[in-house]
């Protein structure tokens, strides 16, 4: 009935819910276990009539667990923006030169393209105001933010975990 | 060793609020919306992140961290597509940004 990579598919969604209803429940009572595992054969049964699993990707499982250095590599940069725009915030003559800049994205998918975009809306000094196929048009607070832009660090980041398959 | 890590924990929280009087006396200083925007990030970004750390530190490894994460990525992800809305819907009302060289 199912083909090998579908059920790799579904087991991978069943793993990632029961350890979601797990760490929000903390529950290990028999009824209560039941009642969990009613509500995610609900939701596996409601996203298979929907469609919703994309089989040409890597299951949702695998997608999680990749895209945790990215964010780790994204933390760090966060850190690195913040401290710049407080800078500007406390100097008192306010060095601000707010800028449009319109970036061209790499990625593929609308799926990595939209965590690309929220990705730049994260980082202080950057928001990305518009997406139109697949140029991004960016608000920046200063030059410094539109440079570390320009050199598309993130935007390579993201379309290679896209092409390993990870986003 | 958990005195040390509660006065870490206590720093960390601390910075958490320091960062968001930060964004506020920037949304306060900022000329514009959309720079206004930029101070506001401050406060969703470092303020957040700094103030669950902290209280990751304070409760230890068990269910209430695993919550205290995901409500940190919850967060993050929703918050900038707030922004967003926020920026896209001032722009398609001709709110034209204050541009460098205008002030």
């Amino acid at each position: 009935m199912f083909d090998r990579n579908k059920l790799i598919h579904i087991s991978g969604m069943l793993i990632t819910l029961a350890a979601l209803w797990l760490l929000l429940s903390g529950y290990f009572k028999p009824l209560l276990l039941f009642f969990g595992l009613v509500s995610i054969a609900l939701v596996l049964v409601i996203s298979l009539r929907m469609e919703l699993i994309e089989y040409d990707k890597p299951d949702v499982l695998r997608q999680t667990l990749r895209s945790i250095p990215y964010g780790f590599w994204l933390l760090v940069e966060i850190f690195k923006a913040n401290i710049d725009v407080c800078k500007r915030i406390l100097n008192p003559s306010l060095p601000i030169s707010p800028r449009l800049v319109r970036i061209t994205s790499t990625q593929r998918g609308d799926l990595a393209r939209t965590a690309y975009a929220n990705s730049i809306t994260l980082t202080p000094g950057t928001i990305s105001i518009d997406v139109e196929g697949k140029e991004i048009e960016v608000h920046a607070l200063a030059e410094l933010g539109e440079e570390t832009l320009a050199t598309g660090e993130m935007d390579r980041r993201i379309t290679a975990v896209e092409d390993k398959g990870y986003v | 060793m958990s005195e040390f890590i509660n006065v870490l924990a206590y720093f960390f929280v601390i910075g958490g609020a320091v960062a968001i009087v930060i964004g506020l006396i920037g949304v306060y200083r900022m000329p514009d919306f959309f720079t206004r925007l930029h101070a506001a990030s401050i406060v969703d970004t470092l303020g957040t992140i700094f103030i669950i750390f902290g209280l990751l530190l304070y409760s230890g490894i068990n269910l209430v961290s695993a919550k205290l994460i995901l409500i940190m990525l919850f967060v993050l992800i929703t918050t900038p597509a707030a922004a967003h809305a926020l920026a896209k819907s001032a722009l398609h009302g001709n709110l034209r940004p204050m541009l460098d060289g205008e002030k």
